[in-house]
């Protein structure tokens, strides 16, 4: 067994990445795909934007418009920001906490290949019959009335993504629990880690009830069940419930890594310890737990009764009161700091009236009557991208410029990275600010057209116009990311000059087992602690140098996941009467599916050592003949 | 004399959001000029909630602009090492008790109001002789258009709503093929029509529709229904209690018409193209199998005439009414009403005139 | 650690299935995995309530819970699971004792013990589908099947997996490589066992009272 993988060529570095099971690389695979699917999402939006351009517009038809809107929101849900934050906690998490790798290598790797499969899964519906056009909730009576294939192609492809979502977020749980560096306590956990475990928790407890409504579903369509069917003594509320029971917790699944990536920014761009951590932890939790405790504030026009709406009002507006407490922490840690505005702090600096303004509209709508007027209005929309836009995606972009370095060992350009953000920014306002009055006055959400005489004009037309700055700066994130990888210029290790936590104190280019040997943390902020004390070496460490044991590389996640996307096929298909050999699809993807888990677990897979003489040349390949800590 | 201070600036910011807030939007479709006490209710709530988040976001942002322009590393020098605070507890109780006091100002009103607007017992309501002192309607929604029944009066009509202004009228919601939403912004806020069971609410029409730009207010389905989701329209038309009874009295008549001459060349061609199969053309309500949810397959047409719209979207004009006939696919994709584009143009015409005929208003 | 050090009953360690961090993370992943598991039961279940008896407007009282369900054979099924989880526990008891027959003949009598459970399971959905009690008979049939049949799934999976680690680990003996694996597959085992003494009580026991 090769203990060090060697670059070689294209198809080497090819098949390289299907096998791997390196958190680092696999980091990497959810950046690329989560962005592939970002732009797709971000197209699906703009094309929406140009049809409600005008009143009456025909640039798209109905039937297509309600494609592209289902398609944008479950985009841009499980395909772009899920994956994307995934990117960020495989690649700086397992760092964080002093681990060589995360608890179960050949499942984060499996975890993956099932999102990127669920994820093409799902846009091949464009290309076979029609995407799914009952909005990203998909409510049951619409969506068993719709139809050709799209819907199924909802329900099976965020069936298998889902399940890769599951699958990381009990890998991330156990990594955390079990594979902290010695003197890495829960109380010294960065903030990021402590979101990335709470995200997790929550997506275990959340994501069961989807499986179960897609499953439902899945039956209704397939086999002719009865959940939704209310001629056959069905009930359609129950999707509502599972969805939300999933959906609200799912909002908290992306904010709250987003909450950490902020947190670690804010901490080290004031150059300063995050004000409260202890509180900051505890909010955490606290939003995690009452995430669970306020599905039913999507239903309040469902007809629940006065005292459900009223009950579900109160504890909604309770999650504000943690949510508050957070932004005051990050406001105080910049108080008597010394603020450094780089692109990170920018995107850091524009999440807080973002985010707060989103926050807010929250609360309006947390009052039940008056939810009554604002639900599933353009209100709404506005929202809910204020907090998706304005919370998740401004730390996206702010954590690609923060830890491109620790990556890549690259720095984005600075420069570029401003004028980005700046016209991201102004989009961004400019598209959903006025989403707000657009609601008020009137405007149904998801409406393919609206009339000409009903005062809706001018606002849609602002609203399109931020929609193309929005573009314009994605599109100057690219050119970056482009522009930064052609000139290659290697940073080094904590290129910021003010790294705080254990990431940043591993030499750059990061070696393949991460650390030569496991830290011990000494605090909160371990690195800025030996930093302080003059440490060069920037880690104290908790053992002698010994043998590294790393895991196997392993194409069996790939094959497994292909077998379950040919199997998908032919379930989908199964449905039609016409395509017998749908059914042999079936049969055929599944038995690779089992083949696979059967060699797996019939052939032991231990691992292998790293040998101490191994890890020397290792370094001395990287870093040359002084090391890499120097 | 602070506090009094205190309270005109919060006058102030009322006042001032109250005027910015009413000049957008039109008043028969924007929630920001209440037609009705529900609506104000829930209008009221909205400046209440909006004040208190201005305020939050004030004091976020001047804490925020401040400590960026005071602490910025450019001002503070490069090489200088922040004091590292752990935390204070003093600010942590500050900033969790001020925003639930905030919340509790908010979250009273708002209970309050739940119940309220939650309490329908008033549609059981009844006189000293027994009978129903409420009005109450029975909505039906279906692919792309509304059925309005109202069972104490025996009358049935479809698209436009009429009610009295001045009390609580109540309905009965549901829909009969995929979920759909209830909402009249301008007079209050919405409720889903499920498929499984019957919702109930109220509303309370303040205003009459007459001076209207085009004397009704604008309702729409809230809830993705499909592909022509955007066009399920209807009208409401609020009349003075006597009008309205007026208005009952010749619907409940609308079996006596007698057709016009100029128009039965109309009649005739509606009934021999199979229109009547689908569309009654008297208003008179037929005891349907399920108490609530209406078995129409086509919308009542017997006031087409006194409407606003052509099938909820269109001009009202009979071009547009021949239009609908031919191309009814491509204004409304996936509405369930055939094409009659083999139909003689001539016949098409002679049914648009003879639909605009019926008619229960002067 | 060296996974494939032979082992005597001696040097075993007290907890083998966390003597290894592979262990460890297996031990504490397949609980958060039963916890997931737990909300998706409470998923079903919630359904199943909501549904319960629920039919066309036609459905007549021969298919509800009262006239369906025959007690006397759900009664048999809960004590050959019950018992069959107890002999899980005997096979683990042995596994901790580096005892490699006894682990292996009570996972042995888990697994007849679970195709037995099985096997009545088949029969009885059998028996109900020639009643004309269908899958797609009504919101009841299709929430009842569904519960009680992913349940029956889970019990073919766990059946697939124990009997392959007996076969897998029949030659080679315990170790710590294979000892977390007994331990999690007894844990599923439990699991399936306490999902099937509430699908018990709230489907059939409150069912047919």
């Amino acid at each position: 067994m090769s203990s060090i993988a060697k670059k070689t060529g294209f198809g080497a570095t090819v098949w390289d990445y299907i096998t791997t099971v390196d958190h680092k690389k696999i980091g990497v695979m959810y950046l690329l795909a989560g962005t592939f699917f970002f732009v797709l999402g971000g197209i699906e939006a703009l094309l929406m934007r140009i049809q409600l351009m005008r009143p009456n517009n025909d640039f798209v038809s109905a039937g297509f418009f309600n494609e592209l809107m289902t398609m944008h929101g479950t985009t841009m849900i499980f395909l772009a920001a899920m994956p994307l934050l995934f990117g960020f906690m495989n690649a700086v998490v397992p760092l964080q906490i002093g681990a060589r790798d995360v608890a179960f290598p050949f499942l984060n790797s499996l975890g993956f290949w099932l999102f990127f499969f669920g994820g093409v899964f799902l846009n091949l519906s464009w290309f076979l019959g029609g995407a799914p056009d009952a909005g990203w909730t998909s409510y049951a009576s619409l969506s068993l009335y719709s139809e050709g294939h799209g819907i199924d192609f909802y329900v099976l492809g965020l069936q298998i993504s889902g399940a890769g979502t599951l699958i990381s977020g009990i890998n991330f749980l156990v990594t955390i629990i079990n594979m902290r560096a010695p003197g890495m306590t829960y109380m010294r956990m960065p903030l990021f880690t402590w979101t990335t475990f709470v995200a997790s928790a929550l997506i275990l407890f959340a994501f069961p009830p989807l499986t179960i409504g897609l499953a439902l579903m899945l039956f209704d369509r397939m086999f002719g069940a009865n959940f939704f069917d209310h001629t056959m003594g069905g009930n359609t509320i129950i999707w509502e419930h599972l969805f939300w029971i999933f959906g609200h917790p799912e909002v908290y699944i992306l904010v709250l890594p987003a909450f950490g990536l902020f947190s670690e920014i804010f901490a080290t761009f004031s150059r300063k310890r995050l004000f409260g951590y202890s509180s900051m932890v505890f909010a955490t939790i606290l939003i995690g737990f009452l995430g669970f405790m306020v599905w039913a504030h999507h239903m309040f026009t469902v007809g629940l009764g006065a005292t459900a709406n009223a009950i579900f009002a109160v504890a909604t507006m309770a999650i504000a009161v943690p949510t508050g407490m957070k932004v005051f922490n990050w406001l105080l840690t910049m108080w008597g700091g010394s603020i450094k505005v780089t692109v990170p702090m920018l995107y850091a600096l524009g999440f807080i009236p973002s985010f707060v303004a989103g926050g807010v509209t929250g609360v309006m709508q947390a009052a039940a009557p008056l939810d009554y007027q604002l639900h599933d209005s353009y209100f709404i929309v506005a929202h809910f991208h204020y907090v998706i836009v304005g919370g998740i995606v401004l730390a996206l972009f702010g954590s690609a410029h923060y830890y491109w370095p620790l990556m890549f060992n690259q720095m984005l350009d600075e420069r570029l990275g401003k004028v980005t953000f700046w016209f991201f920014f102004v989009g961004f306002h400019c598209t959903f600010f006025v989403q707000h009055f657009l609601g008020l006055m009137g405007m149904p959400r998801r409406v393919a057209t609206y009339g000409a005489e009903q005062g809706l004009d001018t606002f849609n037309l602002i609203s399109t116009i931020g929609a193309a700055l929005m573009a314009i700066g994605v599109l100057m994130l690219v050119i970056n990311v482009v522009k930064t990888a052609i000139k290659n210029e290697k940073v080094g290790r904590d290129p910021w000059g003010d790294g705080r936590t254990l990431e940043w104190a591993i030499p750059q280019p990061v070696p393949f087992y991460n650390f030569r040997q496991t830290p011990l943390v000494r605090g909160l902020d371990t690195y800025w602690i030996e930093k302080q004390e003059g440490n060069e070496e920037g880690m104290t460490y908790a053992e002698p140098l010994g043998d590294i044991h790393m895991p196997n590389n392993s194409i069996l996640p790939f094959i497994m996941t292909i077998g379950l996307f040919i199997a998908s096929f032919g379930a989908l298909y199964n449905m039609d009467a016409d395509k017998p050999w749908s059914i042999f699809l079936l049969i055929g993807g599944l038995s690779i599916l089992f083949a696979c888990m059967f060699a797996r677990s019939f052939k032991d897979d231990h691992g292998y050592h790293v040998h101490v003489e191994d890890i020397l040349a290792e370094e001395e390949r990287l870093y040359g003949k002084k090391g890499g800590n120097n | 004399m602070m506090r009094k201070f205190k309270k005109w600036r919060f006058v102030a910011l009322f006042a001032a959001m109250t005027v910015f807030l009413t000049a957008c939007g039109e008043d028969y479709l924007s929630t920001l000029t209440p037609a009705g006490k529900v609506g104000q209710e829930q209008f009221n709530l909205l400046l209440l909630s909006t004040a208190i988040m201005t305020l939050v976001i004030i004091v976020v942002c001047a804490i925020y602009l401040i400590s960026f322009f005071k602490f910025r590393r450019s001002v503070v020098g490069e090489h200088v090492i922040p004091k590292q605070v752990e935390g204070s507890h003093t600010l942590e109780v500050i900033w969790t008790v001020i925003p639930i006091i905030l919340l509790l100002i908010l979250a009273v009103p708002t209970v309050t109001a739940t119940y309220k607007l939650g309490d329908t017992s008033g549609m059981d309501a009844v006189d000293e002789n027994g009978e129903k002192t409420a009005l109450t309607v029975n909505v039906t929604a279906k692919l792309y258009w509304w059925e309005f029944e109202y069972p104490d009066l025996g009358i049935v009509t479809s698209q436009e709503l009429v009610v009295p202004t001045g009390e609580n009228v109540y309905f009965n919601l549901i829909a009969a093929d995929v979920k759909h939403s209830f909402w009249i912004p301008a007079v209050g806020g919405k409720m889903d029509t499920n498929v499984e069971n019957l919702n109930k609410f109220y509303l309370h029409f303040d205003e009459e529709s007459e001076g209207l730009k085009d004397g009704v207010f604008y309702g729409k389905c809230a809830e993705l229904c499909g592909p022509s989701h955007a066009l399920m329209d209807f009208k409401v038309k609020t009349l003075a209690k006597d009008d309205f009874n007026e208005w009952v009295e010749a619907m409940q008549n609308t079996d006596q018409r007698t057709v016009s001459a100029d128009v039965e060349a109309g009649e005739k061609a509606f009934v021999d193209n199979g229109c009547i199969a689908c569309h009654a053309t008297d208003a008179i309500a037929t005891t349907p199998e399920n108490p609530y949810a209406s078995n129409a397959v086509g919308p009542n047409l017997a006031t087409f005439g006194d409407r606003n719209r052509v099938a909820g979207v269109l001009e009202h004009t009979e071009e547009e009414v021949v239009n609908w006939l031919q191309n009814s696919d491509e204004i409304k994709p996936g509405n369930l009403m055939p094409l009659y584009d083999d139909v003689s143009e001539q016949e098409l015409e002679e049914i648009a005139a003879y639909l605009m005929s019926l008619s229960v208003e002067e | 650690m060296d996974v494939n050090k032979e082992f005597t009953a001696q040097t075993w360690p007290d907890h083998p299935e966390q003597a290894t961090l592979e262990g460890k993370n297996k031990f504490v992943g397949f609980w958060l995995f039963l916890a997931c598991e737990i909300v998706l039961f409470a998923s079903l279940f919630a359904t199943y309530l909501a549904l319960k008896n629920r039919g066309p407007a036609s459905m007549g009282e021969e298919f509800t819970t009262q006239s369906l369900f025959e007690l006397p054979l759900v009664f048999a099924m809960t004590m050959v699971l019950l018992t069959s989880s107890l002999t899980s526990v005997y096979a683990i008891y042995h596994m901790k004792n580096h005892n490699f027959k006894g682990t292996q003949t009570w996972m042995g009598i888990t697994v007849i013990l679970g195709a037995v459970f099985l096997a009545l399971e088949i029969y009885e959905f059998n028996h109900y589908v020639h009643l004309g009690f269908h899958y797609t008979h009504s919101a009841f049939s299709s929430a009842f099947y569904t519960l009680v049949g992913t349940h029956g799934a889970h019990v073919l999976l766990g059946l697939c997996w124990i009997t392959s680690l007996i076969i897998r680990n029949n030659k080679r003996g315990l170790n710590l490589y294979n000892a977390p694996k007994y331990y999690v597959a007894a844990l599923y085992w439990h699991f399936i066992d306490v999902v099937w003494v509430f699908i018990f009580t709230v489907v059939y026991l409150m069912g047919a009272m």
